[in-house]
């Protein structure tokens, strides 16, 4: 399938990889990588078939949501068929799932029980007391995972301090285990107030349990997620708790699954973070997992910018029914601590449960090719988040589908060729489009076809603009200078208007852009981040207690990842979150890798000032700063990639025939020539408008863009001076 | 208007409410006041030359919807457009010029395209403390209450009024907070018109005339096509609040019309002589949000979608409080509102209304150390406030919500927190059983909140607290949820003032139980199933099951 030059070297490092190579193959270092998503699962393949050249095979099955390994299972064989590999030979298998997010999105975990501080069991119930939308009377907020019924009080309480009010009772502890068994109970969450200050209660609750309970997995809050906020934190230990049953037995099936198949390669698992862990670690924190898809998709933007030495990006991957983006500078997706899965809000925020766990800081929105327009009361035209999904799929699929989604509206607009769409494999039915557009939009603002199916992808592209306006105010980061790399089904059709919507003049569709999740967790590294609450301020900083907490925190990391680094070199990071005494939000600051000394105290208080002022224009004079958590990450290196080389112009080859194709910024339609990815060498340049066309997807580019070939095979788009 | 005019119009319309977002968030990361961060009691708009508002963020809450609406007005009357230069800044916390009491700080920023000025932004925010008695109902008059901040330039072509930010640090307990907050006032409008400029550079637009004209013509239309959607009439309603001296009515009468809604207020009871009185435009407000969620919720709030809502507030009822009356916890009579409103939309649309709730937020105010105890004091002084809620109505097809604001935006802080920034600890903070109001739907639960200081020291509680001595009414059959409860945690069951300050002695803890929401519908035709789960979860006692909806288990 996919062959490009790529001197990533290998992730993780040799040493894992001699292990489980054969020696008297042809392939060496051949490591796989699949991703579960929610109706496909990509898997990819890479292996070093001459000195310094990796070779790619990719394979995309249907998900088999009733068991997961299955398609797993297919899709491997399927990419070892096509390389010729046997499974012995791989030497590493990578995996990222959605199975955690779709058992919280479905409710289909385990029979979960939370012990919890007596007078507190309603903490899950009452959140932060708040609606996500104003208006609507009819709101519904998200379920706790655990019913009431099943929420128990145990007497206990500590202060902020960590000392305690009131010991715990341990007969009225034990006094629950009838009913936890009666319950049918399968999983248990503790979580008591300010437990990740003091874990001395939690872990004696846990003790009791795993003795009267034995074979129920119990998650502690101060293990899941010790940081303050009840509410995020017992939720997050509620979901731990809630997929663990799932998870464990699925990773059962899987790895004997990959051993029946003769595969005796090490497994690691993508996390949420965009490191990867040990089957153990991800048995014992299943929630860190939720994410793993979209980590992979970012790794991989980032990873095609080191290639291409492009230290500012936007990552845009458009799919079928969500859109997300993420900025990452110097070649590091930015890492956040907070989470919200299984929204029942049309992807409001609020609308879902919080999780406090490492993540890689993104936006997703509702904005897919297979999401609905329709006009509102004030007759705006309106786009998702609401999708037609894969069936009945956009009124374009000829499959029953009424209403006009993305698809439909970029059939109409010229953009694809409707015999040859997804690779010829799909008949594009226009009359069926045309019908749904002027149902739902033309008619009711007197816009005929082409028109409406403009005004419904202006619409689309400004939300995903708007999307990424707010990304980069949060984030404190502006779009000058800054390339976007685009890709999944969507991204390289929607790049150019994007880009011109927030004013970035660069695009980079990389090559394997329908299977980025799986290529980049090849590109990840083994690495673990522990996140920790202590508060401390400045004008009083604790430098003994800090250094103490550090210290463990590092050990706990390096451990974690030792595990499945095979003793490559690995580097830690320290990261203090920091506000001004009053404020409600935190600024991460860097911290020395080494014991913090008096002088230290300072530089660190003096950085967090610079900091601020570039988030909000001015430091604000007078005020103390106070540390709230602190986060550790050890991550085995990544090591650096040679930029690509500058590659001579080539021909451009003929178009393969024009499209009429209607301009969204102007209105005017035109001839526009398509050409044929596959037959575009590296070097060769072709001006805008036109359209390059391959199996999975099309890159437009638009008035004023060119595209030029470059020597990794990636179509690079610039808008020449406007 | 062409084809692609007209796209470009809606896009442009999306833009503006994704600029005052971006403004209202901005507020919300860079601000101090835990009421701002926290809570999220803010509002940010953006407005035409005339002061009439284009856009609102949907970020905010209610109180400030045309509160804020109507203060650019003002600022435009005292300081005409023509004088407004780049880089000037206007403040007022006046509550006939602002948004009804002394602790919402207004900030006004004119905006700049291409060298004229286009438009103005407009942010408001409820601030920590603005001096005087400090928020709570004791003061007899608005003096009282705190700093009086008329409408003045905080900053003057760029340059800050060093001798405002004088008055202002010297006049507050947290000068800290207030200024940083006025700092992130300025900021947030500042960002919101980058933004503008952006994108008027971007569609070649010379001014926003042809825009406003656009989105108020089709908002306009819109809010009178759902009008004209209600049976005409006229419908009344009343509502008892606990008052702070003596009971106040509420009281309206709605006329649907074929292009709008007009509220009458007459028959509401006189002024207070106590803060609980409510400025008009805070009346407007709320009855506006409460017609509108009903009416119209999902056109956005702009000068022309609200015009159609009108209020006849006579003077000198509580609800049109002048000059000097004290305002400062209006909040406690004003968020009954959308209850009225609602009662009387029951007449015209019962399948779109819900029952009465706790409505009223449930904040207590906590003071301790030498402010209360003098040198007796146990604990260091602290001055704390959380955001509390009782349980809302039941709704035509669901239960009511549990512990949620309603109408009020606001979030709480985690009790983690609360403990970390003030000696208070939080014993018990869970649902409070049997208080949700029986119905086919029923009412949201309350909840119990019991809290003490460290060490079971003494401190202090300024109450302001409604519906205990008038439960939130169900609708159409449903029963009354449980009405409030102020007291301590002694074995008496010591009662206290649902209004005021007051002393919580040494080794005793506040005890507050938060009112349920009222039901809706003979509670006998509730499914059954539901009725179970209730009582599984320890939220309604056997006996009131079998009593209320006829239960057999």
């Amino acid at each position: 399938m996919v062959s490009a030059m790529d001197r990533m070297s290998a992730q993780p490092p040799a040493a894992a990889s001699s292990e489980g190579v054969n020696p008297s193959s042809q392939f060496r270092d051949a490591r796989l990588a699949a991703d579960i998503g929610g109706t496909f699962t990509d898997v990819a393949l890479e292996a070093l078939v001459a000195e310094d050249r990796h070779e790619r095979w990719t394979a995309k099955v249907l998900t088999t949501p009733h068991a997961p390994e299955l398609g797993v299972l297919e899709g491997v064989r399927t990419v070892l068929a096509k390389a010729g590999i046997a499974a012995g030979d791989v030497a590493l298998m990578i995996h990222g799932t959605t199975l955690a997010t779709n058992a919280l999105i479905e409710r289909k975990g385990a029979r979960t029980a939370l012990l919890t501080t007596e007078g507190f069991r309603d903490v899950l119930a009452l959140g932060n007391e708040s609606r996500y939308d104003q208006y609507d009377l009819n709101i519904e907020l998200a379920k706790p995972l655990v019913p009431r019924k099943w929420r128990l009080p145990v007497p206990e309480r500590l202060d902020n301090t960590g000392t305690v009010l009131l010991p715990l009772d341990e007969a009225a502890l034990r006094a629950l285990v009838p009913l936890l068994k009666d319950e049918g109970i399968e999983a248990l969450a503790v979580g008591f107030l300010h437990g990740f200050v003091n874990p001395v209660h939690e872990r004696r609750a846990g003790a009791i349990l795993a003795e009267e309970l034995p074979g129920v997995p119990v998650s502690l809050s101060c293990e899941v997620s010790p940081e303050m906020r009840e509410w995020e934190r017992f939720s997050t230990t509620v979901a731990n708790a809630y997929v663990q049953p799932l998870m464990a037995s699925y990773l059962g099936r899987l790895e004997a699954g990959l051993r029946q198949m003769g595969m005796a390669a090490p497994l690691f698992f993508m996390l949420s973070g965009g490191g990867l862990t040990t089957v153990a670690t991800a048995a014992r924190f299943p929630i860190r997992l939720v994410e793993s898809g979209p980590a992979g998709g970012a790794i991989f933007s980032a990873h095609v910018a080191r290639q291409r030495g492009w230290g500012k990006v936007l990552s845009f991957d458009m799919g079928g029914t969500t859109a997300k983006v993420c900025l990452i500078d110097g070649y590091a997706p930015q890492a956040s601590r907070s989470f919200e899965v299984a929204r029942v809000g049309r992807f409001r925020k609020g609308s879902g449960l919080p999780l406090r766990i490492p993540v890689i800081e993104m936006v997703e929105i509702g904005a897919g090719g297979g999401s609905l327009a329709h006009l509102d009361g004030m007759g705006r035209i309106q786009v998702g988040p609401e999708s037609a999904g894969a069936d009945p799929g956009p009124a374009c699929y000829g499959r029953g589908g009424a209403k006009p989604a993305v698809t439909d509206a970029n059939l109409l607009l010229g953009r694809y060729d409707p015999v040859s769409f997804a690779g010829g494999s799909m008949r594009l039915d226009v009359p069926a489009a045309e019908a749904a557009m002027a149902r739902a939009i033309g008619k009711g603002l007197g816009l005929e076809g082409g028109m409406a199916a403009l005004g419904v992808v202006e619409v689309v592209d400004e939300n995903m603009a708007n999307a990424a306006r707010v990304h980069a105010i949060e984030s404190a980061k502006s779009y000058e200078g800054r390339a976007i790399i685009a890709f999944g089904g969507g991204g390289p059709v929607h790049g150019c208007r994007v880009a011109e919507k927030i004013g970035v003049d660069r695009i980079l569709v990389p090559s394997g852009a329908g299977v980025g999740s799986a290529i980049g967790f090849l590109r990840a590294p083994v690495g673990y981040e522990v996140v920790k609450s202590l508060y401390t301020r400045f004008a009083r900083f604790d430098l003994d207690g800090v250094n103490a907490l550090l210290a463990a925190m590092s050990e706990e990391a390096t451990r974690t990842v030792a595990e499945g680094s095979f003793g490559a070199p690995t580097e830690e990071r320290r990261i203090a979150y920091m506000r001004y005494v009053g404020q409600g939000h935190e600024i991460a600051v860097a911290l020395p890798v080494r014991a913090l000394v008096d002088g230290d105290v300072a530089a660190i208080r003096a950085e967090y000032d610079r900091e601020y002022a570039r988030f909000y224009d001015r430091p604000v004079p007078g005020s103390d700063v106070e540390v709230l958590s602190f986060a550790v990450t050890v991550a085995t290196v990544v090591e650096a990639v040679e930029p690509a080389a500058e590659i001579a112009d080539a021909p451009a080859p003929a178009p393969v025939r024009v499209q009429r194709v209607r301009d969204t910024a102007t209105g005017e339609v035109a001839d526009w020539a398509i050409y044929d990815r596959a037959a575009m060498p590296p070097g060769c340049r072709v001006a805008g408008p036109c359209i390059v066309a391959e199996a999975e997807t099309s890159t437009l580019v638009g008035p004023g863009w060119a595209c030029r070939v470059d020597g990794l095979g990636y179509l690079e788009l610039n808008r020449e001076a406007a | 208007m062409d084809a692609l005019d007209l796209i470009q119009r809606q896009i442009q319309w999306n833009r503006l409410i994704a600029v005052v977002e971006e403004q209202a968030q901005t507020m919300i990361r860079t601000a101090f006041s835990t009421t701002v961060r926290e809570a999220g009691d803010l509002s940010a708009g953006i407005f035409d030359l005339q002061g009439r508002m284009l856009a609102q963020a949907v970020t905010g809450t209610p109180g400030h919807v045309n509160s804020m609406m109507e203060s650019v007005g003002h600022f435009l009357a005292k300081f005409p457009a023509a004088t407004m230069q780049p880089g000037d800044h206007y403040i007022t916390n006046d509550p006939w010029l602002g948004t009804g009491h002394l602790h919402d700080l207004t900030v006004v920023t004119p905006a700049f395209h291409a060298g004229r000025m286009v438009g103005l932004f407009a942010n408001t925010a409820h601030i920590i403390d603005i001096g005087g008695l400090g928020m709570g109902p004791e003061g007899r008059s608005v003096f009282e209450e705190g700093l009086y901040i008329p409408i003045v330039k905080c900053f003057d072509r760029g340059t800050a009024n060093e001798t405002f930010f004088d008055f202002i640090r010297a006049g507050s307990r947290t000068p800290v907070e207030l200024e940083g907050d006025i700092y992130s006032l300025c900021a947030c409008n500042d960002a919101g018109a980058r933004r503008l400029t952006e994108m008027m550079g971007e569609y070649r637009m010379e001014g926003l005339d042809e825009l406003a004209a656009f989105i108020f013509d089709s908002s306009l239309k819109a809010t009178v096509a759902e009008i004209a959607k209600l049976p005409p009439g006229t419908h009344h309603a009343e509502i008892r609040s606990d008052g702070y001296e003596a009971p106040v009515t509420l009281k309206a009468a709605m006329t649907i019309g074929a292009d709008a809604i007009t509220v009458d207020f007459a028959g509401t009871s006189g002024l207070s002589t106590r803060g609980i009185n409510v400025p008009a435009a805070y009346c407007r407000a709320y009855s506006c949000f409460g017609i509108k969620c009903v009416v119209a919720p999902e056109i956005p709030n702009n000068w022309a979608s609200l015009a159609p809502f009108r209020m006849q507030i006579p003077e000198g009822c509580i609800l049109n409080a002048p000059h000097p009356y004290p305002v400062s916890v209006r909040h406690v009579v004003g968020q009954l509102l959308p209850d009225l409103m609602m009662g009387c939309l029951a007449g015209a649309v019962p399948e779109r209304v819900n029952a009465e709730g706790a409505s009223a937020l449930w904040n207590p105010p906590l003071r301790g150390g030498a402010q209360v105890s003098g040198q007796a004091a146990e604990v260091e002084d602290f001055e704390v406030i959380t955001f509390n809620s009782g349980g809302t109505g039941a709704r035509p097809t669901k239960d009511g919500l549990d512990g949620i604001a309603f109408p009020s935006g606001v979030r709480t802080m985690p009790v983690e927190a609360t403990e970390n920034v003030a000696p208070v600890i939080f014993w018990r903070k869970e649902l409070r059983p049997d208080s949700g109001g029986a119905g086919a739907t029923r009412g949201g639960f309350g909840q119990v909140m019991e809290i003490g200081a460290k060490g079971d020291a003494e401190f202090a509680v300024n109450a302001i607290f409604d519906r205990v001595a008038n439960a939130p009414k169900g609708r159409f059959g449903g029963g009354e949820g449980a009405p409030g409860w102020v007291g301590l945690d002694d074995p008496n069951g010591t009662v206290l003032r649902t209004k005021g300050f007051q002393v919580v002695p040494k080794g005793r803890h506040l005890l507050l139980k938060l009112p349920g929401g009222g039901g809706m519908g003979d509670p006998k035709q509730r499914d059954p199933a539901l009725v179970a789960q209730d009582v599984a979860d320890g939220l309604l006692a056997r006996e009131a099951a079998r009593r209320d909806y006829g239960w057999e288990g």
